[in-house]
């Protein structure tokens, strides 16, 4: 066998770099983990039920204030609920529709940008002019549309998102299928004799998935934010179950005797949504293999 | 068809535009290196992509015949001529940087082609892969196979895209620009290592570049381009020697002399454009009066 030939590096510089998991993906999945331990395990984490109105404990104020009850620590709402408890709760029902709008939509959406983007032709043409007269409807006004003919509850929150935001994926999905199709490895495939799905699902899939996974995690704080304007409109799951935005639409009308019934809960929707979107770039940064 | 790969009278058409092929033929015997040179948009890397059946959307066959191995490549099923082009034909593509699928590790991307249409037994094809890694040069091929593609270097990642293309022993390769995009020095690395691999593997080889020093190097005989016809082909001794045609004089008198640097650029005549122009436009009339088309 010939010795190997001198005079040019064998390795990228790449190569050699450790990457770090970095502060965003610590704080962004910290947040995120205490807030599903907080849901998971409510029933046994909260301190209050959350359901327990006391009209002698309202307005409490948050435990560093004067005039704070031990064990109310973020305080109490005009009817004595526990804030804390109700966020805890509220966290149960902002969790699962992100979790399962956020999913479903990227698997639909996913799905047909992926379709559209690598066997164009006619599935390119039919999914796309679906997208743009997708996109023609206002998204908000399209929800409360079809929750009034759904009726309100979970599944209609649900099926509301998914119904509207798969044409986010759809789109992003699109470009980044048809740019990895042009790649001369998608090329070097077929000459090797693999079927046109089978290049689909080993070539394009692999390096469309970071930046499905970004877009999911996106979508997942899309999801809460959604589901907290639907359930300040009301139109929610039943109104004396707690909710963020069932909260933050209490909390606005106290909010100059009680301030905390509405700034906590809007910040937990606020960090929420940050640590979604965070934790979506910080793991592409970590595990894409290419950096770019 | 005594030739391994045969090209008849082929026409490619942009869709809804002009004709991107003319009617060209070629023949490539078993084992021989033919080179296709001709200027960016000739039409040369169309040829290599015809063959391969990877040719854009937008590009349509409309008339001619490739003959590969005694089998029509047009007139077979797709799968079918998936499964042909697969056993008997591979690709070394321009460009070693998005050539691998930056998501999959390397050795598998060597061994797929063994699996997959050879029927080989995994442990089988990684052996044989390491031998092929070892055989373009790589040192240390175990941990290659391990790496993902962006952790080489643009030679190492042409070293195994080579061993990949040799791996099935194809009995056809086609190298389009193999090193256009690489830098000088490993240019030469690089072509040194496929002329020893191909005389080593008896592979036919239709070589598709702009680089008439490399031709001279590396090919048996050549065709050269222009708007898509076939203006020239000769052996490459023949051709250096004296061009047949005034488009292929032209084009080696614009070749750059390394041994004189300081020396003009001699562009290819007007009037030399004029006629080979002419050339073409009178193929397409010829073509369109044939009744082979009519639209």
């Amino acid at each position: 066998m010939p010795s190997s030939t001198p005079g040019f590096a064998m390795l990228d510089a790449r190569a050699m770099v450790k990457r770090r998991l970095g502060l965003r993906l610590w704080l962004s999945g910290g947040w995120l983990v205490v807030l599903v331990v907080a849901a998971t395990f409510a029933p046994w984490l909260a301190p209050h039920n959350p359901l327990e109105q006391d009209l002698f404990t309202s307005r409490l104020p948050p435990f560093w204030m004067a005039g704070a009850e031990p064990g109310y620590w973020l305080g109490t709402d005009s009817l004595g609920r526990d804030v804390l408890s109700r966020i805890m709760y509220g966290a149960r029902i902002a969790l699962v529709v992100a979790l399962i709008a956020g999913t479903a939509t990227a698997l639909i959406g996913a799905t047909l940008g992926l379709i559209a983007g690598y066997f164009r032709g006619w599935a390119d043409l039919v999914i796309s002019r679906l997208v743009d007269i997708w996109m023609a409807f206002p998204p908000v006004l399209f929800a409360i549309l079809l929750i009034a003919v759904m009726g309100p509850g979970l599944v209609s929150v649900i099926v509301a998102i998914i119904v509207i935001d798969w044409t986010r994926f759809a789109r992003v999905v699109r470009a980044e299928a048809m740019a990895q199709g042009a790649m001369d490895y998608v090329a070097s495939a077929q000459v090797a004799g693999q079927k046109r799905l089978g290049t689909m699902l080993t070539e394009i899939l692999p390096n469309v998935l970071p930046t499905i996974v970004v877009l999911l995690t996106l979508e997942m704080g899309i999801a809460v934010i959604v589901e907290a304007i639907l359930s300040f409109v009301n139109l929610s799951i039943s109104t004396d179950f707690p909710t963020w935005g069932g909260m933050i639409a209490e909390g606005r009308t106290s909010v100059h005797q009680a301030w905390w019934v509405l700034v906590f809960p809007l910040a937990t929707l606020f960090l929420t949504v940050l640590s979604f979107s965070q934790l979506g770039e910080g793991l592409k940064d970590r595990f894409d293999p290419v950096l770019r | 068809m005594s030739a391994f790969l045969s090209i008849r009278n082929l026409s490619l058409v942009l869709k809804g535009g002009p004709r991107l092929l003319r009617s060209v033929s070629l023949d490539v015997e078993a084992g021989e290196v033919r080179g296709l040179v001709g200027e960016s948009g000739a039409g040369k890397s169309m040829i290599g992509k015809a063959v391969l059946g990877i040719l854009p959307r937008s590009v349509e066959v409309v008339e001619g015949e490739i003959w590969l191995d005694e089998v029509d490549l047009l007139k077979l099923r797709p799968s079918e001529r998936r499964r042909k082009i697969g056993a008997t034909a591979a690709l070394i593509p321009q460009d070693p940087l998005t050539a691998l699928n930056p998501s999959r590790r390397v050795g598998p991307q060597v061994t797929d082609r063994l699996v997959d249409i050879l029927g080989w037994k995994r442990a089988d094809a990684q052996a044989r892969a390491l031998e092929l890694l070892a055989e373009v040069h790589i040192p240390d091929p175990a941990r290659v196979m391990r790496s993902y593609p962006h952790e080489l270097s643009g030679g190492m990642r042409q070293r195994v895209l080579i061993a990949s293309a040799f791996a099935a022993e194809p009995k056809l390769i086609v190298a389009d620009e193999p090193t256009t995009a690489l830098d000088v020095t490993v240019q030469k690395q690089i072509l040194h290592l496929i002329a020893r691999m191909q005389a080593r593997h008896g592979t036919a080889l239709l070589f598709v570049t702009h680089d008439l020093g490399v031709v001279s190097k590396v090919c048996g005989s050549l065709a050269v381009l222009y708007g898509g016809l076939v203006v020239e082909q000769s052996p490459v001794r023949d051709f250096f020697r004296q061009p047949a045609h005034a488009y292929s004089r032209a084009l080696l008198a614009a070749t750059p002399k390394y041994t004189d640097p300081m020396a003009g650029l001699n562009p290819v005549p007007e009037a030399v454009i004029t006629a080979v122009q002419a050339e073409v436009a009178q193929a397409d009339a010829s073509w369109r009066n044939g009744g082979w088309r009519h639209d």
